[in-house]
């Protein structure tokens, strides 16, 4: 639970920093919509969200991506994904060894 | 006055073929030129499809040591150029030179120039750039080696706004003919877009398709690059009949318009502005239109912008006009996409054929028009247009009448 606020506030962070928004206007109830991000908004901050927590958001995935409710979940998993892709690859290493 | 003006030549470099022949049998059978790439930098990406040139062998064209001063893109604008100026036979005496404009379109110029450039310098390598960078990389790069290989004194000059470059180019040189300002234009776009740095900047931007390009179709994905070059002979429609030369088609309408509205996101009624005037300047009446060919990139926001587009300025007609996107063929060459297309409006026109939208599945209910795909649609045409929609909101729309109208 304090993780996932942890994230959603790393979240807020980036959305303000890549829309030069002043710190608190983006609140975790905050949607696209209320805050007037467009497509290219989208796109600046899902690079600005990619370098931050090094994944990859896959095309079909960045447009469900419309409120910090559903980046956090969004960035959640995708973190999750490659924790575990990670410790996969470390498995089939070892297995190889 | 004003004067009625002929397109007497075309010459073509793209994907699906070297010459303006080739590359019009492989549109007119919806033979797509979309592959996988194979370049290394192209595999460590996202998106590993586009339409490149693979057949255009500069050695054909040009001496090394001419090469060598030019970035592929100005490559490609005197490639097709030349076989342009063949194609039309003009017969460029000391006063018709002078009185010969060059126009012509890209969006980047030479980045592949500038991409090498800054590998040096970024990379770890000497840190110095290459004197040819810039004369190589300026994006009046082709049309000034045009004029200096044909000694052509007259206007000149380059054209950038994005993926409507070398539509807004033709339709300047054919306003300066019509206008009697010159004898004939030579007038078209180049780009070659297919380098590392260049891709990454469009990977990011999110547009691009991995699969291929299905313009108007539901399950589209975005647009594929694609590169080369086409230029169009104009000059008066009366020194054409006095040649006797063939006439492949009359360029009779320009319009443009700017949307006012978004970097990325494209405006409907932007776009219905720059149709309805180049309908008006041609004198044509929406139901003259036979065919429309499209910008039609293949991405979510410009086709069902495109399909909004000619319900506002053809009305009905909008939804039941044949409607074809020839990207599905030769991908998006950005500044010479409104080139190739103004050639593969010319010749469904001269030939009465509608090449047909490749890789098409099922029509996006999103997108009201008429798509023609599979199979050509043949039959005479009277008049088409050739629609060039650009990043920024720059708009530009030719009309076209078939020879056999006039």
């Amino acid at each position: 639970m304090e993780q996932d606020e942890q994230l959603r506030s790393r979240v807020i962070a980036i959305i303000e920093q890549s829309m030069k928004m002043e710190p608190g206007r983006v609140q975790p109830a905050s949607t696209f919509e209320e805050l007037a991000i467009d497509s290219l908004d989208g796109i600046n901050i899902a690079f600005a969200l990619e370098s931050e927590f090094k994944i990859d958001i896959p095309d079909d995935v960045l447009p469900k991506m419309r409120s910090v409710a559903d980046i956090t979940t969004g960035i959640a998993s995708l973190l999750a994904a490659k924790a575990n892709g990670a410790s996969k690859t470390q498995t089939a290493e070892r297995g190889e060894a | 006055m004003k004067r009625r003006v002929a397109v007497t030549g075309a010459g073509v470099v793209c994907a699906a073929g070297s010459t303006a022949e080739e590359t019009w049998a492989a549109l007119r059978a919806g033979r797509t030129a979309i592959r996988e790439l194979d370049e290394p930098w192209a595999r460590a990406g996202k998106y590993h499809v586009a339409a490149a040139a693979r057949s255009f062998d500069p050695s054909q064209y040009f001496e090394a040591k001419e090469a060598a001063l030019m970035d592929r893109f100005a490559q490609f604008a005197l490639a097709a150029c030349g076989e342009a100026l063949r194609n039309s036979g003009l017969p460029l005496s000391d006063e018709l030179k002078a009185r010969t404009a060059v126009v012509m379109g890209s969006s980047g110029g030479g980045q592949g120039a500038i991409d090498a450039g800054f590998v040096e310098l970024y990379g770890t390598r000497s840190g110095r750039v290459h004197p040819l960078t810039i004369p190589k990389t300026m994006t009046n790069a082709g049309t000034s080696h045009i004029t200096m290989k044909y000694g052509l004194t007259g206007p000149a000059w380059a054209v950038s706004t994005a993926c409507a470059s070398s539509t807004h180019a033709i339709g300047q040189a054919f306003w300066m003919v019509r206008d009697g300002v010159v004898g004939a234009a030579l007038a078209g776009g180049s780009e070659a877009p297919l380098n590392p740095g260049f891709w990454r900047a469009w990977e990011a931007m999110r547009v691009m398709a991995n699969d291929t390009c299905r313009p108007f179709s539901r399950d589209r994905k975005g647009m594929v690059l694609g590169e080369g070059g086409a230029v169009l002979v104009l000059e008066p429609l009366e020194s054409a009949i006095e040649r006797g030369v063939p006439i492949l088609a009359e360029i009779c309408g320009f319009g443009m318009s700017a949307d006012a509205h978004h970097l990325t996101q494209p405006s409907p009624s932007g776009a219905a502005a720059a149709i309805r005037m180049a309908l008006n300047d041609a004198g044509l009446n929406p139901g003259d239109i036979d065919y429309v060919n499209a910008h039609g990139t293949g991405t979510q926001a410009n086709d069902v912008a495109e399909a909004k587009a000619l319900s506002l300025a053809l009305g009905e007609h909008g939804r039941r006009v044949p409607v074809s996107s020839t990207k599905s063929v030769h991908g998006h060459a950005l500044g010479a996409a409104g080139a190739l297309e103004a050639f593969a409006t010319v010749m469904a026109l001269l030939e009465g054929v509608v090449p047909p939208t490749a890789n098409f599945t099922e029509l996006d209910p999103e997108c009201d028009v008429n798509v023609i795909a599979g199979n050509a649609l043949e039959g005479p045409l009277r008049a088409a247009l050739s629609n060039s929609f650009a990043f920024g909101g720059l708009n530009a729309v030719l009309a076209f009448r078939a020879p056999s109208a006039l």
